[in-house]
């Protein structure tokens, strides 16, 4: 199994997820975190007086999925993701070594 | 009694009245989201504790008859004695005492408020509530004297030195009110000190929607304060009403062109400041110019205050919401401006200023009214600070600047964001009435 972990902007939420419902998704979990890569923040003026924003706001994306799938999520996010200008966000997958479902206490393959 | 003076003199005591909340949303806005209650307090506050002294003393030391040089008035109308059932002002025009004690009431609440804006943040509760009636008792009370109350025509009641040995000229409170908040702030922002991380770490204005509808609010209100200083629903009103809304406009484009010059963007802040700081401006002069001249004030303000702002970071002094820069800059422009613009045609109490043939005269007595209210506010506050600092302590501890103002002296916050909570299962438990936290008395 792989966690498939995506920061993407904000407004392509939408996409990423209907392309990952296309594939046949079926969880995910999504959180509004803050941060820089390349692109770093930004400035804003007040009074005439410049602050440096350093963090942008973006969405973390999070999918737990079989080791077969998790390239073809990983192509879905990014075809969705990418507006081809600076800040779109990275993603990566890393291997899970168990997962469990709380409400039955499956394992595995099975409680994904 | 002129039933028609009485209804706009009392309709402006409370347009003035709503100044002080205005500000406070002015101010509230312009601090972080975890100090904007004791910012509210600070202004609100000033409410209730200037208005009790006002009824005690205050309108006596400040309009009582002249007890010492025009200084400061005597105390026969201490408790507001003698006021009920009195009329006040020139004949046709008469109206009750007791409305203009309140008109000029709210003039001493704001007053003070407008300090505050410079010692954002860090200010401990208490200890502003103290400086708040010090400060008004020796220092508003008696400037108010000296620019506000006039000699009566009979000569039996005598006034301040400003407005009547000077003859400097203050329609609505230049000097009295802007410059002498002004000083007061630049006082105490040096004796007070920088917040904790200032200029470096940015302090952004938590909530700028606040900023520009407490702005708004200012502006209708400053109506009551300008043309209400008319103290009738007359001609003059008029007049002032139209400078003040022209100034007003100029100023803020004054203050939107120099950003879009200087920073690339009009700011929604910077018209806001832009605004106030072409009240304040007009304010001295609203009845002593012409629609002409309340634009250039207006435009000559929201330009220069502009500026003026960014002298705190070259200077190092942590004037927090800029009462320096739009205040005391604002009030000097249009205090000295009067001696360039003012011209009789519009007032024929008023002085022809040096573009209308009335050379430097007015002007040399604009420039000792507003040094000598500058002056006279700069040393008596810096004292008043300096004592309160000494004594009782005048900043909270770094600890409680840090992690916020409005928990550590109110014990609330001003925003629930929910935060991470089950439906109240695990949000905390409710204490019950007059159970102490743990920790929270020091």
């Amino acid at each position: 199994m792989k966690l498939v972990t995506a920061i993407i902007k904000p407004f392509v939420l939408d996409d990423v997820k209907a392309s990952l419902e296309r594939l046949g998704v079926l969880g995910m979990t999504v959180s509004e975190v803050q941060g820089f890569g390349r692109q770093k923040g930004h400035t804003e003026v007040y009074r005439g007086a410049e602050y440096a924003v350093d963090f942008v706001p973006k969405l973390r994306v999070e999918v737990l999925i079989d080791d077969l799938t998790a390239d073809k999520v990983v192509d879905a996010v990014v075809e969705a993701a990418r507006t081809g200008k600076i800040g779109d966000g990275k993603v990566w997958v890393v291997p899970v070594e168990t997962v469990v479902r709380v409400r039955t206490g499956e394992r595995g393959n099975d409680a994904l | 009694m002129n039933t028609g003076d009485t209804a706009w003199v009392l309709a402006s005591a409370a347009l003035v009245m709503l100044m002080t909340p205005g500000l406070a949303f002015f101010y509230g806005g312009m601090v972080r989201s975890k100090s904007v209650l004791n910012m509210l307090m600070l202004n609100f506050i000033a409410l209730a504790v200037v208005t009790v002294l006002w009824m005690l003393y205050g309108y006596s030391e400040a309009f009582g008859n002249d007890a010492f040089s025009g200084l400061f008035g005597n105390f026969d109308n201490a408790g507001l004695a003698g006021t009920v059932g009195q009329l006040t002002g020139p004949k046709d025009h008469q109206i009750p005492v007791l409305a203009f004690v309140m008109f000029q009431l709210m003039f001493a609440v704001i007053t003070p408020a407008l300090i505050s804006g410079a010692i954002a943040d860090r200010t401990k509760f208490w200890s502003w509530v103290i400086f708040l009636g010090v400060w008004v008792t020796i220092v508003y009370f008696p400037v108010a004297h000296w620019v506000f109350a006039f000699d009566s025509a009979d000569g039996s009641v005598l006034g301040g030195w400003l407005a009547n040995k000077v003859k400097a000229l203050d329609f609505a409170g230049g000097t009295a009110v802007h410059i002498n908040a002004g000083a007061a702030g630049l006082a105490l922002a040096l004796l007070l000190g920088r917040r904790k991380g200032w200029p470096k770490e940015p302090m952004r204005p938590h909530n700028v929607p606040f900023v520009l509808l407490g702005a708004s609010l200012l502006w209708f209100g400053w109506y009551g304060f300008n043309a209400g200083s008319a103290l009738g629903a007359s001609d003059l009103a008029a007049v002032a009403f139209t400078t003040t809304t022209v100034a007003t406009a100029a100023a803020v484009l004054g203050w939107l062109i120099t950003e879009q010059v200087r920073d690339g963007k009009p700011t929604t802040l910077g018209a806001a400041s832009g605004a106030v700081a072409g009240l304040v401006a007009i304010t001295p002069a609203c009845a002593f110019v012409n629609p002409l001249g309340a634009a250039a004030i207006g435009l000559i303000a929201g330009v220069v205050c502009a500026l003026a702002v960014g002298l705190k970071f070259r200077l190092g002094f942590d004037d927090s919401l800029d009462v320096v820069g739009v205040h005391l800059v604002g009030g000097i422009i249009g205090t000295l401006l009067i001696g360039f613009f003012g011209t009789t045609s519009v007032n024929s109490a008023g002085a022809d200023g040096l573009f209308y043939g009335g050379g430097f005269t007015q002007l040399g007595r604009q420039a000792i009214g507003a040094f000598s209210v500058l002056a006279y506010s700069f040393v008596i506050t810096f004292a008043i600070g300096w004592v309160i600092k000494k004594t009782i302590g005048f900043r909270v501890e770094a600890e409680a600047e840090v992690t916020g103002i409005d928990e550590s002296e109110h014990a609330e916050t001003a925003y629930e964001f929910g935060g991470i909570s089950g439906g109240g299962r695990s949000a905390g438990k409710a204490l019950g009435v007059g159970t102490v936290l743990e920790g929270s008395k020091s």
